[in-house]
């Protein structure tokens, strides 16, 4: 028990030990730009966290970064750095929409079944293909992830301008609309889609996956040690293509809500940088799957606030940017500082 | 040394029971609304930076000459992108800063996100600059504004033909839509009317903001030997300050751009927004009702053209003017018959005409003869 304990607390002490010293230099940063630091974080809070409206503000903005956030996480797990969150949002996005168009006639729920199924695939695909170039093809999953962005961005932008543009999309191309029956509503008694609770639920599977069953063993197997893994007998290379396929379903399922619950289309909207504000987010947690949610929230409070900040101390936008960086460059720090706290060491050996 | 987790246990959750009285104690503080009372509340969203130089920076300048009013008090968001974030800071106008009036600027605000929020306020006016509104299918207390912002690039394209050595312009473009495309063939069709054998080529990137993009077109178009270049994409920055290096003459898109182009900024077209939205302003303030549509040119003020740059003649001065002054009396048509399009097809017959305010012309989908390049990705 005091193990496990010690195994949970060391992470947590230190990310929020890092997120503390990210406050206070954003603070040292604020007051230089001329603005008074307590004001602006008493702001920040009563905009991220202060009423049921700026929760529901923030909880909204922080469910897609659930979802995107996987992209990135789950590959970790294999030692693998995939940034393609963003082109799996948008070809999932994409591909949801066109399914739903195909079957006009279909009732709602079958259409948001057809949807998230279409959405998942789309995304998985996309992003197998960057784990496949780095098991056949040693090509950096990195690099081909990010470009693997562009290309889904240009695919979209093709399809919405041709195949598939609504003619009366004029000066906006996008698809046709999927039909308001076939939207997602909110969950009952907020203002909030239901898009909050797939992210939610995503990222408690993801995490019993990973860390509860033989599947989620072997990849951290593979992930510690490729070659020790193969001699082991893994194969490393299905569970790339898996893990890839997973990530990208996730992200796929964030270009579905996109397109079900807020725009009804897809169009170049979709492209709204989720997919690069995920790769931050699985950062900051660690790549852990149940960090993800908090993290998430944290990040839509900060991304919510910007609002409030802008109009009440006139600070630019890029003042949450300032702050997102800070806690990225200090958290980054802060890796270095695992294991050096003897007294948890001790604990954890006892 | 086995108590000790428990202790770093219970300090912390302490710790967090502290943190949170703390912060609820800073949202009582924080509920007063110190706004003073009795005046217009205007609340502004921009989807890219206030000094983009461009499309933002001209709404912004907009509602800082409105902020100035001892009567008005304005406020703005920026870089608010078009997703469920632009309907969250447009509710967080009207119940944080108790916004009167929305002015949510980019274009893709207006659908889903204006028509999802406006009628659940049906107090509160949403405006939306684009001349999306119509009649009867969008909420009452939703409008638009917008202005043929063509006009001025027709006056532009005058003295860009008057001032060009080898007759060949280059215009920067967004996307193949019928606003941009109406942009670039008045500025064609204006070089053309003082010099007939004037061609404008044109790169399409893309998007709207893809400034290494739009720093290569520029390249690209100086290379083949254009000698002025105008634009319309969100930031024309990257353009003017390219064209500046390259040596060549540019006209401005959305703001005015000169002291990016000290040397080749002949004149461009500009909004002026802070018309439109001082004549909101006055109209809420008198309690008059707000018309769902506004739409003008030059003639109304909505637009207007930058001050020439010395080095444009007297010349081409006199042609530009004399354009101008037909455009302010209103007896202007640009698109006149006969007009063929870029692949020799009769778009406009002989004796035809189509008005600025002509729905028809708001669905172009052709490039005017003169201009090479595609409508086609």
């Amino acid at each position: 028990m005091p193990q496990t304990l010690n195994k949970a607390l060391e992470p947590f002490l230190i990310i929020v030990g890092s997120l503390m010293v990210s406050m206070v230099l954003f603070g040292v940063f604020v007051a230089s730009a001329g603005a008074d630091p307590f004001e602006v974080y008493q702001t920040m809070y009563r905009a991220a966290f202060g009423t049921t409206f700026s929760w529901q503000n923030t909880l909204i903005r922080a469910a897609p970064l659930m979802l995107t956030a996987l992209c990135t996480a789950l590959p970790g797990y294999l030692g693998l750095i995939i940034i393609g969150g963003e082109g799996a949002v948008v070809m999932g996005g994409l591909v949801a929409a066109i399914a739903a168009l195909a079957i006009p006639t279909a009732p709602p729920m079958v259409v948001l079944t057809t949807m998230a199924v279409a959405g998942m695939v789309a995304g998985g695909l996309w992003l197998i293909i960057g784990g496949a170039l780095r098991h056949y093809r040693a090509v950096n999953e990195t690099i081909s992830s990010l470009l693997l962005n562009y290309i889904a961005i240009a695919v979209l932008n093709h399809f919405v301008t041709s195949t598939f543009r609504d003619p009366e999309s004029l000066n906006h191309p996008s698809t046709h609309h999927i039909g308001e029956a076939n939207m997602i509503g909110v969950i009952p008694g907020t203002d909030l889609h239901w898009g909050l609770v797939l992210g939610v639920v995503a990222c408690v599977i993801a995490w019993f996956l990973m860390h509860h069953t033989v599947f989620g063993f072997a990849s951290q197997i593979a992930g510690g040690n490729v070659r020790a893994a193969q001699i082991a007998g893994l194969p490393v290379g299905r569970l790339i293509l898996i893990i890839c396929f997973l990530a990208g379903a996730a992200g796929g399922l964030a270009g579905m809500v996109e397109v079900a619950a807020i725009h009804g289309r897809a169009n170049d909207t979709l492209n709204a940088n989720y997919g690069y504000a995920g790769i931050l987010v699985a950062f900051v947690a660690r790549n852990n799957p149940l960090a993800i949610i908090p993290v998430a929230v944290l990040l839509g409070g900060i991304r919510a606030s910007s609002g409030l900040l802008q109009r009440a101390h006139e600070l630019p936008d890029a003042t949450v940017l300032v702050m997102q960086g800070i806690i990225f460059l200090v958290i980054l720090f802060s890796e270095t500082l695992y294991g050096r706290f003897s007294r948890l060491q001790k604990q954890g050996v006892s | 040394m086995a108590a000790s987790p428990k202790l770093t246990r219970r300090q912390l959750l302490k710790g967090t029971a502290a943190a949170g009285a703390l912060g609820m104690l800073g949202g009582l503080r924080w509920t007063d609304q110190a706004w003073a009372a009795g005046k217009v509340k205007m609340g502004f969203i921009f989807v890219g930076p206030r000094d983009d130089y461009g499309y933002n920076q001209a709404h912004f300048e907009g509602k800082s000459a409105v902020a100035k009013l001892d009567w008005v008090k304005a406020f703005d968001e920026e870089k608010v992108p078009e997703t469920i974030e632009v309907q969250k800071t447009m509710e967080s106008m009207v119940k944080l800063d108790g916004a009167q009036v929305l002015f949510p600027t980019s274009f893709g605000y207006f659908d889903p996100h204006i028509l999802k929020v406006a009628p659940q306020y049906p107090t509160i006016q949403f405006l939306h600059c684009g001349g999306l509104y119509q009649e009867g299918k969008h909420p009452k207390n939703a409008g638009s504004y917008f202005g043929y912002i063509d006009e001025s690039q027709y006056i532009a394209g005058i003295v860009a033909g008057g001032m060009s050595k080898s007759g060949k312009l280059g215009f920067v473009a967004a996307k193949p839509i019928p606003q941009v495309l109406r942009n670039i063939n008045n500025y064609t069709l204006g070089a053309r009317s003082i010099r007939p054998n004037c061609t404008t080529n044109v790169i399409f990137t893309g998007g709207w903001s893809l400034p290494v993009r739009e720093a290569e077109a520029t390249n690209s178009l100086v290379d083949q030997g254009i000698d002025v270049i105008t634009c319309h994409v969100d930031s024309p920055k990257v353009v003017m300050t390219t064209a500046e290096k390259r040596g060549i003459y540019c006209t401005g898109y959305h703001c005015n751009q000169s002291k990016l182009a000290p040397k080749g900024y002949l004149t461009g077209a500009e909004w002026n927004w802070a018309k439109v939205y001082m004549d909101y302003a006055d109209m809420i303030r008198k309690g008059q009702p707000v018309p769902h549509l506004v739409r003008g040119g030059l003639k109304e003020g909505i637009v207007k053209v930058s001050d020439y740059n010395q080095v444009v003649t007297e010349a081409v001065r006199k042609q530009a003017d004399a354009a101008k002054d037909k455009f302010m009396s209103g007896g202007m048509v640009v698109y006149k018959g006969p007009i063929k399009d870029n692949t020799g097809r009769v778009v406009i017959a002989a004796g035809t005409e189509h008005v600025q305010t002509d729905m028809w012309l708001e669905s172009m989908d052709w490039l005017v003869e003169g201009v090479i390049g595609s409508t086609k990705s």
